[in-house]
């Protein structure tokens, strides 16, 4: 069985954030944290990525393309909802035109809470997020070979 | 029998030099910018993964391109570790350039569609430091032939400094590496995305960064070329100087930002023009 959890690479979204989550996940990147020693790498773009990180709450207007963004990831995929705003909606619950988090949308997976999320708590999140992308490869690759004709 | 043996020993090495080289290279920029860093093996457990995730291809003829893509790199790596036409090796190269291209237009993505157009110039930038490389190793030894080279008395680097500097200076491009990285960039949420790479996902862009290492093996192959000679010890020598300017685009990939693509041009014709092309001019004149 490969250890595919050593190279777990990122797409982050953001939704309706304010940034504050957001500069909280670039710092993740930055020397102090360096993610990148777990094999993290911040890739721009679905079709390469294994987990979603999705900041702040889903609108009218960024729920299609925030469902986009998911069907585009290929198997396995985890989804990581940083901060409260994606994972609940937070204070801005109640505005008419907030859905709601990110749950509303897609099958979130991991909730890292705070307003904004700290560093220490998204890679946290992340780990987490790494060993569930593990299983699900294991799972994806008992799925495949039982799909081929023995 | 001794041409297979050498065919299958590039095959088997060169994606592990390649991959080495990566991962030093991913190591040492995570050091310079003062970061613990991804371990050494990191772009092989990147492959691995990649080859095991769900395929989605955009348009199928994609892997097609990509492979013939790898075929032909890895065609150009082992006719010149074999000691063939050095010429041959980067037409054949240069062929398999084109099969890039059209593995990232086929898409048609706008972004892909953009770094594959980029990608189109750096090869017109690129491509008359690399010619006038061939040309300098015809004036100095007499021959195409990489096997014969390498049996030159004194060091190809002696003669042909300005067409060192030249190559090296391109290398940089050919590496996809800042201030020349425009094709494909490496770090995300620039105007490009991934720029070529783009709409490659799973086994597509392990195919891809495969036939990069086979890639970066040839490419260090022709440093190493200068500075071989009849005697074996050179090959010590040659795998320093490899390893130097290795380094040094390291160096420059983390010290400089990207460039718009007529100043790639313009610095990139000028320095090939006054290195290579005044080494040129004194080696016609002096033999």
């Amino acid at each position: 069985m490969a250890n595919i959890k050593r190279s777990p690479w990122l797409l982050h979204y953001d939704g309706s954030s304010c940034n504050g989550c957001d500069i909280e996940v670039l710092a993740c990147l930055t020397p102090v944290y360096d993610a990148e020693r777990f094999g993290v790498m911040n890739t721009g773009d679905p079709m390469q990525a294994d987990i979603f990180l999705i900041t702040g709450g889903i609108n009218t207007q960024n729920q299609s393309v925030v469902k986009q963004l998911y069907d585009q990831m290929p198997r396995p995929k985890v989804v990581v909802a940083v901060g409260v705003c994606a994972c609940t909606g937070g204070v801005f619950k109640d505005c008419y035109n907030i859905l709601g988090g990110a749950d509303t949308t897609i099958p979130v997976d991991i909730y890292v809470p705070g307003c904004a999320a700290r560093p220490q708590s998204i890679i946290d999140g992340i780990v987490q997020a790494v060993e569930l992308f593990q299983k699900r490869s294991e799972e994806h690759d008992a799925l495949v070979k039982s799909k081929k004709p023995a | 029998m001794n041409v297979f043996l050498g065919v299958l020993a590039y095959i088997v090495l060169a994606p592990i030099v390649g991959g080495l080289l990566q991962g030093m290279d991913r190591k040492i920029s995570a050091r310079m910018q003062r970061r613990v860093g991804p371990p050494l093996l990191q772009p092989f457990y990147d492959v691995i993964k990649l080859l095991k995730k769900q395929v989605i291809t955009v348009s199928t003829s994609q892997t097609f391109f990509l492979l013939t893509y790898l075929a032909l790199m890895i065609l150009t790596g082992a006719m010149f570790y074999t000691g063939m036409d050095i010429l041959m090796c980067f037409f054949v190269m240069s062929t398999s350039a084109t099969f890039l291209y059209f593995a990232s237009v086929v898409t048609s993505s706008p972004y892909a569609t953009i770094g594959a157009n980029r990608e189109l110039i750096q090869m017109m930038t690129y491509e008359p430091a690399v010619l006038l490389a061939c040309v300098g190793f015809y004036l100095a030894e007499g021959t195409f032939n990489v096997g014969e080279i390498v049996q030159t008395r004194f060091s190809n680097i002696i003669f042909l400094p300005g067409f060192f500097i030249a190559f090296v200076f391109i290398l940089t491009i050919k590496m996809r590496k800042s201030p020349f990285d425009l094709s494909a960039s490496h770090h995300m949420h620039q105007e490009l995305v991934k720029g070529l790479t783009t709409e490659m996902g799973a086994q597509n862009l392990a195919i891809f960064q495969i036939a990069e290492w086979y890639e970066t093996a040839f490419l260090i192959g022709v440093v190493g070329l200068y500075i071989v000679n009849a005697n074996p010890v050179s090959i010590v020598a040659a795998v320093v100087v490899v390893l130097l300017v290795y380094f040094l685009e390291i160096l420059i990939d983390n010290t400089s930002a990207r460039m718009k693509w007529e100043k790639m041009l313009n610095i990139t014709w000028l320095v090939t023009l006054f290195t290579a092309g005044v080494n040129l001019l004194v080696l016609m004149l002096v033999r």
